[in-house]
């Protein structure tokens, strides 16, 4: 059961302000629909200038061979270069194999430090606390402390694998390519963990403990209840956070930018990370712009393809 | 009882979550060790865990290196508190519409909205650009904060929306049926009902404002005194030489703030993303 605290408002007080109303009532109440757009309307307008306004701009842009110097119209030459390169097309792999990875890794480590936050151990209240900071600070500023870790020469992890003998010399974790995309990988579950962790840890706390009582007096074991009792009722969170999660990994930038921009050799370079390159690295707008569409046209198509599926799964299992 | 753990449960369940903590943490660690290092003792060979010339040097230094470095830290501060609070002035009345009003295109408008969370800043940074330019933003707070707005708008409807549709009808159409105008039961029933969601959802906002200010930073603001600590933390690595050690004590220091907002705050997140999470 779920308490909605009511914030140190009695009841009085709501009784005396909806009194004092009464003398307005004679003042004509807006239409619910009318009503409803002045709320929704600032937001909207906002939204529109700010994302609508330059979204439209790089549709405009990306049919064009665009720098610093002017404009001229090409029709869909950007998009004939992009679709026919090889690099390119590594490079959608490379952001999706980036994606199901790092997504895969976050929702499992998430549902397993939400499922030991969540034990009746002494001490819990700490650990909750404890596993945010990746969440809270900068991620620029994480990114920092983990560029020192993959550190061939002072970082604690080359040093560590030294001392034990695993490797003879100072080993850079970002100077080889796999290496570097696997650390990459492992930088950006650090950050986006505790988010998925912390979401999961208040839905299994929305679970009855009426439903888990049923089972242990039943005999059902701790496994089984987890299998059968919590992984089914907090699905609906594990569903919109995987989606969620998988859009914020899929334009994760910053991680990758200041430990490796994209490289070695490319091997890091997600579709994110080569529009900005592209567009404000090398000042060519046109053929950034063209990434930058591809990259919202297979955002979108996947979203909808997650939730056609989802909804279809829904429906044969007859969740509503 | 079904709580009750064997002493060996116990010991697991312990184990798990050093294990998991130790993930979490091992980069501020890091970082503080890496700030009591003498900067001669980087390129040291082999590797030493521990040395006898330790300090805190860097802690009193990284102000002279960097003189601008309170600056920064309040300068990250602030800007988060400016996208904070713009942020929920656009989605409390926008969050009541959707869980309280009907009214046309609700649910397009509302699909229109979470679609803005496809896009991050970064694929639309040239127009962008071009776009606070000719609001005449660049090299200003308005340059960081307007983003970072916009971009926290439609998680910050759909958190707060979850929530408000939890508060029960019946005050409001109270008040309704007394008389009042709609704008009066939003301010004076609704909103003092909300407080805890709307503490849970500006903390939300807060701590992805603060986040994500750099890469608005690095590409709309030029001016060095507005620029926020994760930006100006990058002038430690200077022409000659980078003082990491300084860097580090400086990012430590400068990310205390916001921790110890979260501290305080941290109790109400839990307990209100739990509140959202349940469906009735």
């Amino acid at each position: 059961m779920v308490k909605i605290q009511p914030g140190g408002i009695n009841v009085t007080d709501i009784a005396q302000s909806i009194g004092r109303t009464q003398e307005a009532s004679r003042r004509k109440v807006l239409p619910e629909s009318v009503f409803a757009w002045l709320l929704v309307g600032p937001a909207m307008l906002f939204i529109a200038i700010i994302v609508a306004w330059p979204l439209a701009e790089t549709i405009r842009l990306s049919f064009m061979e665009a720098g610093l110097g002017g404009e001229e119209y090409i029709g869909l030459a950007n998009y004939e270069d992009l679709l026919e390169s090889r690099k390119f097309q590594q490079t959608i792999v490379r952001t999706f194999y980036w994606m199901f990875l790092s997504v895969a890794l976050k929702l499992v480590l998430g549902l397993v430090g939400a499922t030991l936050l969540n034990a009746a151990v002494p001490g819990r209240g700490l650990f909750r606390v404890l596993v945010m900071p990746p969440w809270v600070i900068p991620i620029a500023i994480g990114m920092i402390g983990w560029l020192w870790l993959y550190n061939g020469y002072f970082g604690v992890l080359s040093g560590t694998a030294q001392a034990i003998g695993l490797i003879d010399g100072p080993f850079e974790f970002l100077a080889y390519k796999r290496s570097a995309f696997y650390s990459a990988v492992v930088a950006d579950v650090w950050v986006g963990t505790p988010m998925v962790t912390l979401f999961f840890l208040a839905a299994m706390q929305g679970v009855s403990r009426d439903l888990y009582e049923a089972a242990w007096v039943d005999g059902a074991g701790r496994w089984y209840r987890f299998r059968r009792i919590t992984i089914p009722q907090i699905m609906p969170v594990i569903v919109s956070m995987s989606l969620l999660s998988a859009i914020f990994t899929f334009n994760s930038f910053e991680i990758i930018w200041i430990l490796t921009e994209g490289g070695p050799r490319s091997a890091t370079t997600t579709l994110i990370v080569d529009t900005y390159k592209t567009a404000i690295g090398n000042y060519k707008f046109g053929e950034g712009s063209a990434r930058a569409v591809i990259i919202v046209f297979l955002l979108g198509t996947f979203s909808l393809a997650y939730l056609f599926l989802l909804n279809k799964v829904n429906k044969k299992y007859g969740v509503k | 009882m079904m709580d009750k753990y064997t002493k060996l449960q116990m010991a697991g369940i312990y184990a798990a979550i050093i294990v998991f903590l130790i993930f979490i943490l091992l980069p501020f660690f890091e970082m503080f060790m890496a700030s009591l290092r003498p900067l001669e003792h980087l390129f040291r060979s082999p590797y030493q865990f521990w040395s006898d010339d330790f300090s805190f040097q860097a802690y009193s230094d990284m102000w002279v290196t960097v003189p601008l470095l309170g600056r920064y830290i309040f300068n990250s501060v602030f800007i988060a508190f400016s996208v904070t609070g713009l942020t929920m002035i656009f989605v409390v009345p926008a969050a009541y519409a959707y869980a309280r009003l009907d009214f046309p295109f609700k649910n397009a408008s509302l699909a229109i909205f979470l679609g803005v969370n496809m896009f991050t800043g970064a694929v639309l940074l040239i127009p962008l650009y071009r776009v606070l330019r000719t609001l005449g933003f660049l090299n200003t707070y308005w340059a960081m904060i307007v983003p970072g707005v916009a971009f926290l708008i439609p998680t910050g409807i759909w958190l707060l929306r979850s929530y408000l549709e939890k508060i029960p009808r019946e005050l409001e159409e109270a008040a309704y049926v007394d008389g009042a105008s709609r704008m009066y039961t939003l301010r004076r029933v609704v909103l003092p009902l909300a407080t805890p969601g709307l503490i849970v959802v500006g903390t939300a906002v807060f701590i992805g404002a603060y986040a994500q200010q750099f890469l608005f930073a690095i590409t709309f603001n030029q001016t060095r005194e507005l620029q926020p600590l994760p930006a100006g933390l990058f002038e430690f690595i200077g022409y000659q030489s980078v003082t990491w050690n300084e860097m580090m004590a400086a990012a430590l220091v400068g990310v205390l703030p916001v921790m110890v907002i979260f501290l305080f705050l941290q109790k109400y997140l839990v307990a209100g993303l739990t509140a959202g999470a349940v469906k009735e």
